[in-house]
């Protein structure tokens, strides 16, 4: 059932550890998301995500406090290896997580077949950037809520809404992805390895930093993302956020390493009939996820307090602005500034 | 005889970048001869272009069935607005052709028509079970995702038992992969080609037509890496499996689509036909595709789960 649209709007945070979940909790998300460790889902890094034992922990930790556990098991069930994909809903279920998370059709059959009353989100790995592409997936894996991609403008949002049975959920804070998520291969192309086919964008295990007489270059497996000079602030080589050269000018051709915040529309996404804010971030750690929380469940309690009077205060915006790492804010695709 | 009976089909693929009309047309009369089976017609990368119309596309895809072609009509990848919505029905609730699904937009509209549909590249089937689930609901071809290994294509539809399309006695559900193109890589709402020209995407001048096989994107170092093609981003590398021949009938792939590219194409189909169903050896037409290639040269990487930008050696 859909919520009216009175329902309040839920903070979704991401909980990379047992720690940052409890954290997260402690600070005011409604909900908390989560990833088995291995490739079931789209942050598969060394050392971040749960094991059995800790997913038991942290859903008794985040029920015991009155919020909901989302798994995300959002990445492609590999051919031929389908079953930890199957084992992840499986154990989803065994552990009282609160709905799953998915992109796969193959993934949403499993639960659709073995475990009809579990709640499915839709990922924003999924792609589905219309309302159409949403009701494809309603009607045939009965999904209850979508995570739009972060591509779609305000007004976009407003419009999938509008002709949508279920809930709406988009990205508030958090790194952006330029591109649709689901649908690109940069980095298989570089590295073999994609947020589809494993889990990962980007991997750290493919990144070589090298000091040159020309500045200290980053690569991923060879080849060169960015080249800093001595006085520039270095940035992880996410391969879309490197400097290239395109008719001879060097630049950031396809996407400048800014980081989304939109604060500042949570009145307007309110009114829209949001359903919840999700903030991305499964691999920051425990602290930097508490203080994003705790900022967020302030501006969202300040905002259906009085949302005609709602401004984002600079305290906020500073501890946000500290987090990124100093880089920029945006509203990313929601004011589309290069439209 | 031996080898008609293994005869792989030849699809020539949407053209992705943006040409004048009459470009294009010239491009299809040449295909028109050519001896592909199927040619995918539609503008499948940007809403805004208009050189070629709805109208425009279905009386050339009456004329290539007339040469004796089979047409199928390709749906816009990214879906955004309700205008693209229109456009995507108008494709989609035709019934004079077979449609391709380019997002799960394009699959409900299908679906609720009951219509037989093509699985295009960028709906994600990566299992067997995915496949099925679309089989079921009507698809009667698939074209794997770009960066999905050979290997793993025969586990999604091994060519002993394969998935059927959905009802009794339902046919095997054809397998078609990229076999020669710059590889579609990544979408965005931005337009990486108006970005560059300091344009705004709905002021951006149409620009991408200055480029007819996209604009050549490299990395600080001088090597050609991508090519930005509007919202869309290719590989600057044309992925090329024509010394793959074997392995792709063992993945169970009876289909090799080949992606338009502006000079030389009709030559590449002609390699692709000789090689792949004449018995043509792979080593001079591979010594042919690499001199005429586009900056960035051949990958296969793709086909083997190395990284898709490199070559690999047969």
């Amino acid at each position: 059932m859909q919520q009216p649209p009175t329902a309040a709007l839920e903070l979704v945070c991401p909980a990379g550890s047992l720690r940052a979940l409890q954290l997260a909790v402690n600070a005011g998300a409604d909900a908390v998301y989560l990833g088995l460790k291995g490739a079931t889902n789209a942050r598969n890094f060394a050392g971040l995500n749960f094991d059995g034992p800790q997913l038991a922990d942290g859903v008794a930790y985040a029920h015991g406090h009155g919020a909901k556990v989302f798994m995300a098991l959002n990445s492609f069930a590999t051919a031929g290896d389908e079953q930890p994909w199957y084992r992840a809903v499986d154990a989803a279920v065994a552990a009282g997580a609160d709905a799953l998370i998915v992109a796969d059709t193959a993934v949403m059959a499993y639960a659709r077949d073995h475990h009809p009353t579990l709640r499915l989100h839709l990922s924003v790995q999924a792609s589905a950037t219309s309302h159409e592409a949403i009701d494809f997936y309603r009607r045939h894996y009965g999904i209850q809520r979508a995570v739009l991609p972060r591509v779609l403008t305000l007004s976009q949002v407003g419009h999938v809404l509008r002709h949508s049975q279920v809930e709406i959920e988009v990205f508030g804070f958090g790194s952006l992805c330029v591109m649709v998520e689901g649908r690109c291969a940069l980095s298989s192309y570089v590295t073999a390895q994609s947020p589809n086919n494993t889990g990962v964008c980007s991997p750290p295990s493919a990144v070589r930093w090298t000091e040159t007489a020309e500045g200290v270059e980053s690569r991923l497996n060879g080849v060169l993302i960015d080249r800093y000079a001595a006085d520039e602030p270095r940035g992880y080589p996410t391969l879309c956020k490197g400097r290239f050269e395109v008719n001879g000018r060097r630049d950031y051709a396809l996407e400048e390493p800014t980081s989304l915040n939109s604060m500042s529309l949570l009145p307007e996404l309110m009114r829209l009939g949001v359903r919840a804010v999700k903030i991305e971030g499964r691999q920051r750690s425990p602290a930097y996820v508490e203080q994003v929380t705790r900022v967020w469940r302030e501006a969202i309690d300040a905002a259906r307090a009085a949302p005609d009077r709602f401004a984002a205060k600079p305290d906020w915006t500073a501890t946000l602005g500290h987090l990124a790492e100093g880089q920029q804010h945006t509203l990313g695709a929601y004011d589309r500034p290069w439209r | 005889m031996a080898m008609e009976s293994t005869r792989f089909a030849l699809t020539v693929g949407p053209v992705l970048t943006y040409w004048p009309r009459q470009s294009m047309l010239n491009f299809y009369a040449e295909v028109a001869d050519s001896s592909a089976d199927t040619v995918v017609l539609g503008e499948v990368v940007c809403s805004r272009r208009h050189e070629m119309k709805p109208d425009d596309w279905l009386a050339l895809a009456t004329e290539l069935r007339t040469a004796g072609k089979e047409v199928v009509l390709a749906t816009q990848i990214l879906i955004e607005s309700e205008s693209d919505l229109r456009t995507l029905r108008r494709i989609a609730e035709q019934r004079e052709f077979l449609v391709e699904a380019g997002d799960a937009s394009a699959l409900n509209v299908l679906t609720q028509g009951g219509a037989p549909f093509v699985l295009g590249p960028h709906i994600n089937i990566y299992s067997r079970s995915a496949l099925h689930e679309h089989a079921r609901l009507g698809a009667v071809r698939w074209v794997a995702p770009a960066e999905l290994p050979l290997a793993s294509l025969a586990h999604v539809n091994p060519p002993a038992d394969p998935v059927r399309a959905r009802g009794e006695h339902a046919p095997a559900l054809a397998t078609e992969v990229l076999a020669f193109g710059r590889l579609p890589l990544a979408f965005s709402a931005r337009c990486f080609t108006a970005r560059h020209h300091r344009l705004s995407k709905d002021q951006c001048e149409f620009r991408c037509a200055d480029d007819a096989d996209g604009l050549l994107l490299s990395t600080s170092d001088g090597h050609p890496f991508l090519a930005l093609n509007g919202i869309q981003t290719q590989s600057a590398a044309q992925h090329c499996l024509i010394d793959a021949r074997e392995a792709l009938h063992a993945a169970g792939v009876t289909r090799l689509r080949l992606s338009p590219c502006a000079q030389h194409f009709d030559e590449v189909v002609t390699l692709f036909e000789r090689v792949m169903n004449q018995g043509a050896p792979a080593t001079e037409a591979l010594q042919a595709l690499g001199a005429m290639s586009l900056p960035g040269g051949l990958a296969n990487g793709y086909a083997t789960g190395r990284p898709g930008m490199q070559w690999a050696g047969a």
